[in-house]
């Protein structure tokens, strides 16, 4: 998964061709840490069809308020540099709803 | 035939935990099973300094470790499954679970627990993960020098309106009644806490912002005004709901969903125990969830020895 920073965000996000997956997640936020496992799995199952993209918003608060982000854990979709369709929220974010959040916008 | 353990375990907080320590130290073969995180609701909470012998290192999550460290070590087996169903046409119950697959076991100890309710405002379902949230470890770091509101009185929100002083500039704490639920030395120290203020008698009756939270409507209902409120985030505490869906027409339960059982964990069902939150009870703690998992484990082993051949 690629590591996004207020540095890459532009070029990796708002620029890609193709849909982006973002997993917003902070070093405080438990339930995104124990989702973590699922999520990578899933980055290998679905990688060659959608990009899938981490960001840690402890080191990146700015970043993730810009974009509207201000509850973890959130998982948004990117398409040409906008928000086609996000969830949040611990009970939202099972690893069964992030794996239709990825086969609907694929 | 397909492997039958004694004890399967619905849930890996406090509750589950404790019951998955004493039923493998007494031998039984015990199965874990959690949908989501492991520890609970108390895998999210920073401060807890009310369970005994946890001063030292008082957080949640360091302390969730630790149990379910110590019921792996004797050998409980843990899994990350959702349950959707437990079958009791059997004397062996079989529980099913969301991967499709099915375990059986002699008994069976439901402690699923409980999550945070919503209050059910407009806007607080539009502006989740927007500054609406449940959870403040979880979220606190965004509001960093910014202003929140906290609803509530019970523990829950008067411990995370002081745990969220060390990041928000202020806390102002929403709460329907005129005193605290919550024990008395946190309500002191959130009293005396000079980010803290306490607005007694009000209600949220509406969350609004742009894509964002900008604000709330605050009714006060000793005199029914109605007055605005500029916030940047908003934290729910406002009480919790059993997790006990699956469970639903198997076991006897209250009106909320919370399972009846008797003193000994027993629930309507022979071999269906049920420990923590998600148990009809006066205190929901994890000093009490625990102790219900201890004896949830003791009394499934004791039900096991009288109905199946060992």
């Amino acid at each position: 998964m690629i590591e996004l920073t207020k540095d890459n965000f532009e070029a990796e996000v708002m620029q890609a061709e193709g849909p982006v997956l973002v997993d917003f997640w902070g070093e405080k936020c438990e339930p995104c840490k124990a989702l973590m496992p699922d999520v990578h799995a899933l980055a290998e199952k679905y990688g060659d069809k959608m990009k899938m993209c981490k960001l840690n918003t402890t080191q990146n608060r700015r970043l993730a308020i810009g974009q509207k982000v201000l509850g973890l854990p959130t998982f948004i979709v990117y398409k040409n540099g906008e928000k086609i369709k996000e969830i949040s929220g611990a009970e939202n974010c099972t690893p069964e709803a992030i794996e239709n959040l990825i086969k609907e916008n694929i | 035939m397909s492997k039958v353990y004694d004890v399967v375990i619905i849930g890996g907080g406090p509750a589950g935990l404790s019951a998955g320590l004493y039923a493998s130290r007494s031998r039984m073969s015990a199965l874990i099973v959690e949908r989501a995180k492991w520890g609970g609701q108390a895998g999210t909470t920073e401060e807890l300094e009310n369970y005994p012998g946890s001063i030292e290192m008082p957080t949640g999550p360091k302390l969730m470790e630790r149990m379910k460290n110590q019921a792996e070590a004797f050998g409980a087996e843990l899994v990350k499954d959702e349950v959707t169903s437990i079958d009791t046409s059997d004397k062996t119950k079989k529980i099913i679970l969301g991967s499709g697959k099915d375990i059986s076991a002699k008994a069976v100890i439901i402690a699923t627990g409980a999550q945070p309710m919503m209050l059910g405002v407009p806007g607080e379902a539009e502006l989740r993960g927007k500054g609406v949230s449940y959870c403040a470890t979880c979220d606190a770091d965004f509001f960093t020098e910014l202003e929140v509101v906290v609803v509530g009185g019970g523990d829950a929100a008067v411990e995370e309106a002081i745990y969220l002083t060390k990041f928000a500039e202020k806390v102002t704490i929403v709460h329907r009644r005129d005193q605290f639920r919550a024990a008395k030395s946190i309500a002191e120290k959130a009293m005396n806490n000079d980010k803290i203020d306490i607005m007694w008698n009000t209600v949220v009756e509406e969350i609004y912002g742009d894509g964002i939270v900008e604000g709330v409507k605050l009714k006060n209902v000793k005199t029914n005004e109605i007055t605005d409120f500029r916030t940047d985030g908003v934290f729910m505490f406002v009480g919790t709901k059993p997790i006990s869906e699956f469970a639903k027409g198997i076991v006897e339960m209250d009106q909320k969903g919370y399972i009846k059982t008797d003193e000994e964990m027993r629930t309507s069902v022979d071999g269906i125990f049920a420990a923590g939150d998600v148990r009809v009870k006066s205190l929901r703690q994890v000093v009490t969830a625990a102790a219900d998992g201890a004896i949830a484990a003791v009394n499934a082993e004791k039900y096991i020895e009288k109905n199946f051949e060992i």
